[in-house]
């Protein structure tokens, strides 16, 4: 038990660690604006890709079609502009009805 | 939501919304987590953890993929330092969403040792889907509280339960993460030409490589989309 002791305390001050970089710099390290652009902008790329794969893979491999199915869904309520709710919704409502009634979709 | 980056205008034609949409629209983020955290709790109990590993882990980790991660890599044999190595690997990407969120999270030593612990990923892409400075503070410290209340909560309940929820697949709650990134990113992808070039490139990276490395590494690979940042204001 001591060694999942030492995984939690090791996994949590790496994170907190990982998470106070941006709060520590902030106002004492004056970063040139190109950094912060990039850190808006990046912030963005690391959410897109973990959409994307979040959507797409399982364990590295395909998460079958319900998910994505879903997903897509949510992208067309999105781009129509629908409310918050309703993109979230469709999303696992079709995604729920998809592996409930065809076979295959997972 | 999906109005907020066309800066403080609202369809209702007040000049500032009331900070409610934020709630209402994050609570749907609560319940969805809540329930993610009842089915991390119960699995964990599941493959044999006793109930203080998830709930403790969860207080002081508090990162739902690494968690799911370390206790998969723990459940499935794996030692406690590939366990801990995963998680870390999965959470690198949270030094940059914390550089992202810095200026919001505010000045005070308590606001910034607070503030950190509450980055995550759904709460960083509330608090960047919002164009107004007040309406981004607000949104970063309502979602972050509310999500860490939630999500405690859940994985006690779920450590407690076991697995009376039975597979929380069956809801399509796996789908409702990625849409809940779909609403809060579109907006942005959609109105900068720039950052949907990177974010674009970025996804395809990260899908290429996602069979052939470990957990974490995709994520990471897809930042090298910020190549076609460019220098300049750059076209729309």
């Amino acid at each position: 038990m001591n060694g999942t002791v030492s995984l939690i305390l090791a996994l949590a001050v790496g994170t907190y660690a990982f998470r106070l970089v941006g709060p520590a710099l902030h106002g004492r390290v004056r970063l040139p604006q190109r950094v912060h652009e990039l850190a808006a902008a990046g912030a963005v790329v690391l959410l897109v890709a973990l959409l994307a794969t979040g959507a797409l893979t399982e364990n590295g491999g395909f998460a079958g079609w319900a998910r994505p199915g879903g997903v897509l869904v949510a992208v067309a309520l999105a781009w129509r502009r629908a409310p918050f709710v309703v993109v979230v919704l469709g999303a696992a409502v079709t995604t729920a009805v998809l592996r409930a009634t065809v076979p295959g979709a997972a | 939501m999906r109005s907020l980056q066309r800066t403080g205008h609202q369809t209702d034609g007040t000049p500032r919304a009331p900070l409610r949409d934020l709630v209402r629209d994050s609570s749907l983020v609560w319940l969805a987590s809540g329930i993610v955290g009842v089915s991390f709790g119960a699995i964990s109990v599941a493959g044999g953890l006793p109930v203080w590993v998830p709930v403790v882990m969860s207080l002081l980790v508090y990162a739902g993929s690494a968690q799911f991660s370390a206790v998969g890599v723990l459940l499935a044999g794996g030692g406690p330092l590939a366990a801990a190595a995963t998680g870390l690997l999965l959470n690198t990407r949270t030094a940059a969403f914390s550089l992202a969120v810095a200026d919001v999270v505010g000045r005070g030593w308590a606001a910034r040792l607070l503030g950190a612990h509450l980055v995550t990923d759904e709460t960083v892409a509330f608090t960047l889907a919002q164009t107004d400075p007040v309406r981004r503070r607000a949104a970063f410290w309502i979602s972050g509280l509310g999500l860490f209340a939630v999500w405690n909560v859940g994985v006690l309940a779920g450590a407690l339960a076991g697995g009376a929820l039975g597979d929380t697949a069956r809801y399509g709650l796996d789908a409702a993460f990625p849409a809940v990134l779909v609403a809060l990113v579109l907006p942005a992808l959609r109105t900068d030409g720039r950052v949907r070039r990177c974010a674009l490139l970025g996804a395809a990276l990260a899908l290429a490589v996602a069979p052939a490395v470990p957990a974490g590494v995709p994520v990471l690979l897809a930042l090298a989309g910020l190549a076609l940042y460019g220098r300049k204001e750059a076209s729309e």
